[in-house]
């Protein structure tokens, strides 16, 4: 396979027109997951869940494959497996050392599952990759509508608590001594980080659902300090590495995860850039009082 | 005058460890109330009591004329200084903010009200020039303030302090001890200080509860930080000296040696 041809395989914009009428669907979902990944991982950077994200992915990974191999829905299979991995979670890891430690447990033990049951499985093996990869492609309208259903209602959640959620996150203590109900809360937010982990497992799968959840939230991050623009960035970032990468996919013979994972690892690349760059410029925001004086 | 929190034989134990018994306390509005003790003395039990995050085992605590409830809006609550992550995505004045309002439910939706809230608060406490530094670069000292400020954001007329000068620099303690008796003179807010060293806070203190060893003694600075009150708390020789208006206190037992002991006895009892 000589350079040429690689790059037609990635890239190719033949009948591009076409194409995206056929991939509407798709571009809508991308756009839903990409608002929905980009508003849940501020949260996950502020409770520092990232390793938390791919542990529930694994099970939501294993709960699909059981859900292909013995014809039931896969949708609702990965949304078993991760809202059950996070609820363990919510529940068991108080500390953060002991949420990695079980974390570090249950990882490997639901990839494990996950293999046997599409070792099992007899189907298609466009379906078995696709679990891991993602697949996006296909969406019919009723899956359109069931993921904006979802999507729409683990956001009004989010948002119902999102300045105690936010107060928790950042200062426990001092928000428990406030009469925010604490733990209740990052049990309600770790079934909300379930139910998203398994809609974007649908897009990008379930090795590279970080790329969604993680990637964007942390390169906001890297730029500003300020709550609301960190999550008008996050939101925008994530929606721009999803339809982004379903666009740039369309033409080409390659799976859409690879594009959304790049997308979304330039963008923070950039993001450390320009952070690191103000950094060195010692510009934070501090009004000097020397400045004040003649 | 009435007291804002009131405690009648208020007893705390965990199994078969007393931290304390049958304590009566009234603490006035205005009074700077100290607590002292070594570690393990329930000194920080003492606070969550007061916060409504501890039941007593026995007897009755009042705040406010009621009994203490969980996240009650007469306690503004000043914890340890624990630095925020470099990253953290807030800014001074969304610390402060937090205090305000980061108990509601929803999404802040009056944010002109809200924000001059916050602009008074960091101007009480001298952090208007920091206010758009991201939290996480800002110093241990200058993190505290901005505790400080969040705490009083309810106009409280209780403050609840725990050791909140601990690894701060002495300039930094004297500043954000300073800033709190500034509320309990001109606010008449009672503060009720929890902490190990006295000294820092020793120009302010009206009275002092110190917690040693299952028992308690309450008054004065004077009264309490004796050679005689301290040995019998103790039950060892302890010396008290008095030196340029510091107290300091010689022949501590090691408070966690203590706790060893105190430990392996019970542990042969059950044997």
């Amino acid at each position: 396979m000589d350079v040429d041809s690689i790059l037609g395989a990635i890239f190719s914009f033949d009948n591009y027109g076409e194409l995206l009428v056929l991939v509407q669907n798709s571009l809508w979902a991308g756009a839903i997951l990409g608002l929905l990944g980009g508003l849940v991982g501020t949260f996950v950077m502020k409770r520092d869940l990232a390793f938390a994200v791919h542990g529930i992915s694994e099970l939501s990974f294993a709960g699909a494959a059981f859900a292909l191999l013995v014809g039931a829905d896969v949708v609702f299979g990965s949304l078993i497996g991760s809202v059950a991995a996070a609820l363990l979670l919510g529940l068991m890891g108080v500390r953060a050392r002991d949420k990695n430690s079980i974390i570090g447990v249950i990882m490997p033990f639901g990839l494990g599952l996950g293999i046997l049951f599409l070792s099992l499985y007899q189907g298609r093996a466009a379906n078995k990759f696709g679990l891991l990869t993602g697949q996006i492609v296909s969406v019919d309208t009723v899956q359109l509508q069931v993921l904006a259903g979802t999507a729409v209602a683990v956001i009004a959640v989010l948002l119902a608590i999102w300045r105690p959620l936010n107060f928790a996150s950042l200062d426990a203590e001092v928000a428990e001594a406030r009469g925010v109900p604490v733990r209740t809360l990052g049990v309600v937010f770790m079934v909300l980080l379930g139910v998203s982990v398994a809609l974007s497992i649908q897009v990008v799968g379930a090795l590279l659902v970080l790329a969604l959840l993680i990637t964007p939230a942390a390169a906001a991050m890297r730029v500003t300090s300020s709550p609301v623009a960190t999550v008008v960035l996050s939101v925008v970032f994530a929606v721009t590495a999803t339809v982004g990468g379903i666009l740039l996919a369309l033409g080409g013979r390659i799976p859409i995860s690879p594009y959304v994972t790049t997308l979304s690892f330039l963008i923070y690349v950039v993001c450390r850039v320009v952070g690191s760059l103000r950094l060195r410029q010692g510009a934070n925001g501090r009004v000097l009082k020397a400045s004040l004086q003649p | 005058m009435k007291s804002v929190v009131s405690l009648s034989g208020a007893s705390l134990k965990f199994g078969q460890r007393t931290l304390w018994e049958d304590l009566d306390l009234d603490i006035r509005p205005g009074e700077f109330f100290a607590v002292l003790g070594p570690n393990g003395s329930g000194k920080t039990s003492f606070l969550k009591v007061l916060l409504g995050l501890q039941k007593l085992h026995a007897g009755q605590a009042i705040l406010g004329g009621r009994p203490v409830e969980r996240g009650s809006r007469l306690i503004g609550y000043i914890p340890q200084q624990k630095s925020f992550p470099a990253d953290t995505p807030m800014r001074a004045r969304d610390i402060v903010g937090l205090g305000v309002d980061g108990h509601r439910w929803g999404l802040r939706l009056s944010a002109a009200k809200t924000n001059r809230r916050i602009d008074e608060l960091l101007e009480v406490v001298g952090a208007t020039e920091y206010a758009k530094v991201p939290v996480g670069q800002l110093s241990g000292g200058e993190q505290q303030r901005l505790r400080v400020a969040q705490a009083l954001a309810t106009d409280p007329q209780v403050l609840l302090c725990d050791e909140p000068l601990l690894s701060l620099d002495l300039h930094h303690q004297q500043a954000v001890s300073a800033l709190i008796n500034k509320q309990c003179r001109e606010q008449d807010s009672a503060v009720v200080f929890v902490t190990h060293e006295i000294n820092p806070v020793i120009d302010y203190v009206d009275r002092v509860l110190y917690l040693a060893g299952g028992r308690f003694k309450v008054g004065t600075p004077e009264d309490v930080m004796t050679t005689e009150v301290l040995s019998d708390l103790y039950e060892s020789n302890v010396e008290v000296i008095r030196a340029n208006g510091r107290i300091v206190v010689v022949g501590l037992p090691d408070a966690t040696t203590h706790h060893h002991t105190h430990d392996h006895e019970l542990a042969r009892e059950v044997a």
